[in-house]
């Protein structure tokens, strides 16, 4: 139990980190309709430029921009390939991804490149979660970030620009019919997201103090995880876009502080990613086998079935003057 | 006001399913048209539409719209021009955006979309206002979703939506199909009456052929990609539903088809 205790900072840590990358994979999924796997090859590139830029001498905070640009690049490439060139998402996002692959070994110019704690003026570590001050806390500087974070995307989607991307995602004959450039709207929104997954990337490259080529293998799994997690326990409560956003970045919290547990519980490591994915895929296949085999949810049939005891009652006299 | 000229549109061309759809229309409206047209099944008529939209290219032709030629302009581009209204009443608005977000979007239909608020007050104000002379309650749900409105509101609302920047011209593509009788006979109604007050010029595909005849000043028959009949006026007001299908008839040499259309008087 003490073991686990212990790792559960590491684990909130973690899931903040992922969180931003999250909040990225949300913006395509939930706004934009649109399953992006570029997120897969973006966060590496995140990590592999930000650590480069550092080696290199570089400010932290240069670098993590640089990972923000890069990423951005990233979602640009994976935007062109599907509104000029009329690829498919899913298959832009692909081909983005595996070209990234070689991009990513040509910035690190190896499989990964390590950076040193104690050399380096890292922003967030594994070796800040205990024992530092306050505000050097990984977990305080990741959390200030987020909301930092939210509250810019809370603007963004307020504004004409942010409104004409939330009408592409959702119906883009209408957004057309409305004057809106429904291809730029995608595009600029697959750069913000992969944006994001990149400098999530740069946070989890300076936390685990490396980069590595495999860094981001599987990370749209993560992403959507979070997401339908977030929405599974906070969506009842948070209906606001700024909490809804929260709520995935809490998603991604319970999301390592479970793995945390799993493996705490002695379950295979090399089992994760297989049970990652088959919880996703379950979350994933709810809605279709909500309306494919309960087409009438409880609710509903209740109230097809209150109308025919209420008449009932008042042939029989029962509950009389009583409302519902 | 606007100016087809010769439009031709084929679909998958070169295969077994090729299908002509337009086969050079020409039309020209006056400013203040009010045009309804009818057709059999796969007569061009929503394909038309779609052409002055701007949903694909055409394949010849030019559509000129006060005097500017926006044949080569992408179709969210031509929405600076035009006000739409489609026959499925989910596709003219975003269910997920609240009904003010969405009158916020038409209101920038046209305008370059900056990072200033998506929505002010002082528009509020205004939406409240041309709401509540819907008489649909709708004023006092600003905020709530669209995709909880009724087929009929949502349509209602789109017209809104089409014509609260004054389009040069409006596009209903059957847009009262989906709707029951009853609600169909409002959001008619709310047509005509928006279409009288703003004066605008407009273009209605219908499966009615009584409402074909009553609405509006103009009405154009069209079958197979052609138009083939074309009446306004005194002439126009006083056809009966026969007259029509024995134009049609004469025109085409054949039995008038529309699994929709509504030959009742």
């Amino acid at each position: 139990m003490a073991s686990l205790i212990n790792a559960l900072p590491g684990a909130v840590a973690q899931g903040l980190i992922w969180g931003i990358m999250a909040i990225g994979v949300y913006l395509t999924y939930r706004i934009l309709d649109v399953a992006d796997l570029t997120v897969d090859g973006s966060l590496c590139t995140g990590g592999a430029v930000c650590i480069m830029l550092m080696l290199k001498g570089q400010n932290v905070w240069v670098a993590m921009f640089g990972a923000l640009l890069a990423g951005m690049a990233a979602g640009l490439a994976t935007g062109i390939l599907h509104t000029f060139m009329g690829i498919p998402a899913i298959l832009a996002g692909i081909l983005t991804q595996l070209g990234l692959y070689s991009v990513n070994l040509k910035i690190m110019g190896k499989a990964n490149q390590a950076i040193n704690v104690d050399k380096y003026p890292l922003l967030v570590s594994l070796r800040f979660i205990k024992g530092v001050s306050f505000f050097k806390n990984t977990i305080f500087l990741v959390a200030a970030i987020i909301i930092v974070l939210i509250l810019v995307l809370y603007w963004f989607f307020g504004t004409e620009l942010g409104c004409s991307l939330r009408a592409t995602g959702c119906n883009d004959k209408m957004a057309r019919a409305q004057g809106i450039n429904t291809d730029f709207a995608r595009v600029l929104g697959l750069m913000l997201s992969n944006g994001l997954v990149a400098f999530s990337g740069a946070l989890l490259g300076q936390y685990q103090g490396f980069s590595d080529i495999n860094m981001g293998r599987g990370a749209i799994v993560i992403g959507l995880a979070a997401v339908i997690i977030g929405e599974a326990i906070f969506g009842k409560v948070f209906h606001n876009f700024g909490f809804r956003l929260l709520g995935v970045a809490l998603g991604s919290i319970v999301y390592y502080l479970v793995l945390q547990v799993v493996i705490w519980l002695g379950v295979d490591t090399d089992l994760l990613k297989l049970l990652s994915a088959l919880v996703v895929a379950v979350f994933l296949a709810i809605p279709t086998w909500k309306s494919r085999y309960f087409k009438r949810g409880f609710r509903n049939t209740i109230k097809q079935v209150k109308p025919l005891l209420d008449r009932y009652f008042k042939k029989s006299g029962i509950g009389n003057g009583e409302k519902g | 006001m606007l100016e087809a000229k010769n439009i031709v549109k084929t679909f998958n061309t070169g295969t077994v399913n090729e299908k002509k759809a337009l086969r050079g229309v020409n039309l020209t409206l006056n400013s203040g048209d009010f045009v309804t047209i009818i057709g059999g099944n796969g007569a061009g008529k929503s394909t038309f539409l779609n052409a002055i939209a701007g949903v694909w290219p055409v394949d010849e032709g030019q559509i000129i719209i006060e005097g500017k030629d926006i044949t080569k302009l992408p179709e969210h581009k031509r929405a600076a021009f035009l006000g739409r209204v489609f026959q499925d009443p989910m596709n003219g608005t975003a269910a997920t955006m609240g009904i003010e977000e969405n009158l916020a979007l038409a209101f920038r239909r046209g305008l370059r979309r900056t990072l200033k608020a998506g929505i002010t007050n002082s528009e509020r104000t205004l939406y409240k206002d041309t709401l509540s002379r819907l008489g649909l309650g709708l004023q006092s749900r600003l905020t709530s979703k669209v995709g909880l409105l009724s087929g009929g509101q949502r349509q209602a609302l789109t017209l809104l939506m089409a014509t609260l920047k004054q389009p040069k011209l409006l596009l209903l593509d059957e847009h009262t199909a989906a709707l029951d009788p009853k609600t169909a006979k409002k959001v008619l109604d709310l047509t005509e009456e928006i279409v009288n007050n703003q004066h605008l010029t407009a273009l209605m595909v219908t499966h009615n052929m009584k409402d074909a005849i009553q609405i509006g000043n103009r009405l154009i028959m069209m079958h197979e990609g052609q138009i083939i009949y074309d009446v306004a006026g005194e002439e126009k007001k006083s056809l009966q539903v026969e007259d029509l299908l024995k134009k049609f008839e004469e025109a085409s040499g054949e039995k008038f088809a529309n699994d929709r259309m509504m030959l009742a008087k």
